[in-house]
């Protein structure tokens, strides 16, 4: 990289500058909120009552608690995509120094194996994951062999 | 005592793109409408000042002034950072990408970029990611059936899709051999097979464009993705408890979201600053600044109007079918995709 090797320190230095980004934005955000709750005390009106209070459920009363039991595909999911994910990540400075290694023949070819091979075990997981069904969001229960209708 | 005008220049900077994003959102929120009316055969706001461009003036003072609600059920810390993280992700974003070509004025340089980071591109997608917590806090504090369901399908949804992402990324990264976005868009300005045809990567990764594409509306939550939302099944989603300017941070948010995600895709795809004919490689004058910024507003400009258009003219997926795309289509074909370019590249 050619703007970190002549000096470091000036290259970090200029975090900064995502970083006063980042304060303009929290700034903006919170400077906002603050401006519409004093306009709405000053000129609104703030009435609030117990049915306004409780839980938007379409007008009707609400029932139970919030805090719904949900289908546990939505953790699956997840899973799935922690292990992918972290494939991915390993894939990055492989990437990088891909383009590099193309100037010498026989290293190329080594990345290019290393890398199937990783990318291998990849489409594997994924053709078992497929297999058992867990990228079918609609499965029916007890059924072992589900295949995709389609 | 001596000022340090570089510095002063770069700090300026920064704060100049910020307020120019959010310039953006009434332009794009105003966008939005009137393309959507003319789509329904409707006229749009044409009210409030001439065509209606004041509309979302009206609209910013109207969101200001609302009563701003917290129902007493909710959790209230998360609940007011919720929307805070909505929008600052999207925006966030943008500090890393760069918009125009180097100038120099007077021995001072001026990069329209407000941080050219070495690993740009994984800083994008680290605080894009960042942008899901907004939705799935929002949906988990306000304590509410809907927006449970919402905040829980903005998880899986956005969890889904950034794997195909990654992946789509990763070949342009093995194109560019750099993380840097000046080095993508810098491979992106050469000639392809010695014409005058640009080498963008939509022409040499027509793969990953589409892939990217279609991750970025599931990313942005855009209609054909807009489960999480799902106005007619989930009343809003993660928003149904919000109400004033916190839920104006949603909406800008979401307007946020897709102009950095145009502006991504232009960078990543169509050249970013760099037209034949009209912007050229390394020459730091003030004109050829002014129309490579010029060139990238007219890209993301077009960007956006598809974003626009395909809102306004696709149903929405059913949730199975989002996440057979995500899972079984997408992510196939990125991983083809970087063995086809490893492939490719080695012959």
């Amino acid at each position: 990289m050619p703007n970190v090797s002549n000096n470091t320190s000036q290259y970090l230095f200029n975090y900064t500058n995502v970083l006063l980004f980042l304060l303009a934005g929290i700034a903006f955000v919170f400077a906002s909120i603050a401006f519409s709750r004093i306009m709405a005390w000053l000129l609104g009106h703030r009435k609030p009552d117990p049915i306004k209070q409780s839980t938007y459920e379409c007008g009707e009363l609400p029932v139970g608690t919030s805090f719904i039991r949900f289908n546990i595909r939505f953790y699956i999911v997840a899973l799935i995509f922690i292990i992918f994910d972290v494939e991915v990540v390993a894939l990055f400075p492989w990437a990088i120094i891909f383009k590099k290694s193309l100037a010498l023949k026989g290293d190329a070819i080594l990345m290019f194996a290393e890398m199937f091979v990783f990318v291998l075990i990849l489409i594997v997981g994924l053709i078992y994951v497929w297999r058992k069904g867990d990228l079918q969001w609609v499965k029916t229960l007890g059924d072992k062999n589900v295949k995709d209708k389609e | 005592m001596q000022i340090n005008w570089q510095l002063v220049i770069d700090i300026a900077k920064a704060v100049i793109v910020f307020f120019g994003i959010l310039t953006c959102i009434p332009i794009l929120v105003y966008a939005e409408r009137k393309i959507c009316a003319y789509i329904q055969d409707r006229r749009g706001p044409n009210r409030v000042g001439p065509l209606g461009l004041l509309q979302p003036v009206a609209d910013a003072i109207k969101s200001f002034f609302k009563e701003d609600y917290t129902p007493s059920h909710v959790d209230k810390v998360l609940f007011t950072l919720a929307p805070a993280m909505a929008f600052i992700a999207p925006a966030l974003v943008f500090a890393v990408i760069p918009f125009g070509h180097l100038m120099e004025i007077k021995g001072y340089k001026i990069l329209p970029q407000v941080f050219d980071m070495n690993i740009g591109i994984l800083f994008v997608l680290m605080i894009a990611s960042l942008g899901g917590y907004g939705l799935i806090l929002g949906g988990w504090s306000s304590n509410n059936k809907y927006s449970l369901l919402g905040g829980l399908r903005a998880s899986a949804q956005m969890l889904s899709y950034e794997i195909a992402m990654g992946l789509a990324v990763i070949s342009i990264i093995m194109t560019a051999g750099s993380t840097r976005m000046a080095d993508i868009v810098g491979v992106q300005t050469q000639g392809l097979w010695g014409t005058c045809i640009p080498a963008w990567n939509i022409i040499t990764q027509p793969i990953a464009f589409i892939v990217f594409l279609c991750t970025a509306f599931a990313e942005t939550n855009r209609l054909p993705f807009d489960l999480a939302e799902g106005d007619s099944e989930l009343i809003g989603g993660y928003h149904t408890e919000y109400s004033s300017m916190k839920f104006a941070m949603f909406f800008m948010g979401e307007y946020l979201a897709v102009l950095t995600m145009s502006a991504l895709i232009v960078t990543l795809f169509l050249g970013g600053w760099y037209f034949p004919g009209i912007t050229e490689v390394g020459n730091t004058s003030l004109l050829n600044g002014i129309l490579s910024i010029f060139v990238f507003g007219t890209k993301v400009g077009m960007l956006v109007f598809f974003f626009i258009w395909t809102r306004w003219t696709l149903p929405r997926f059913r949730y199975d079918q989002l996440m057979k795309l995500g899972w079984k289509i997408l992510l196939p074909l990125a991983l083809f995709n970087i063995i086809l370019t490893a492939i490719l590249g080695l012959r």
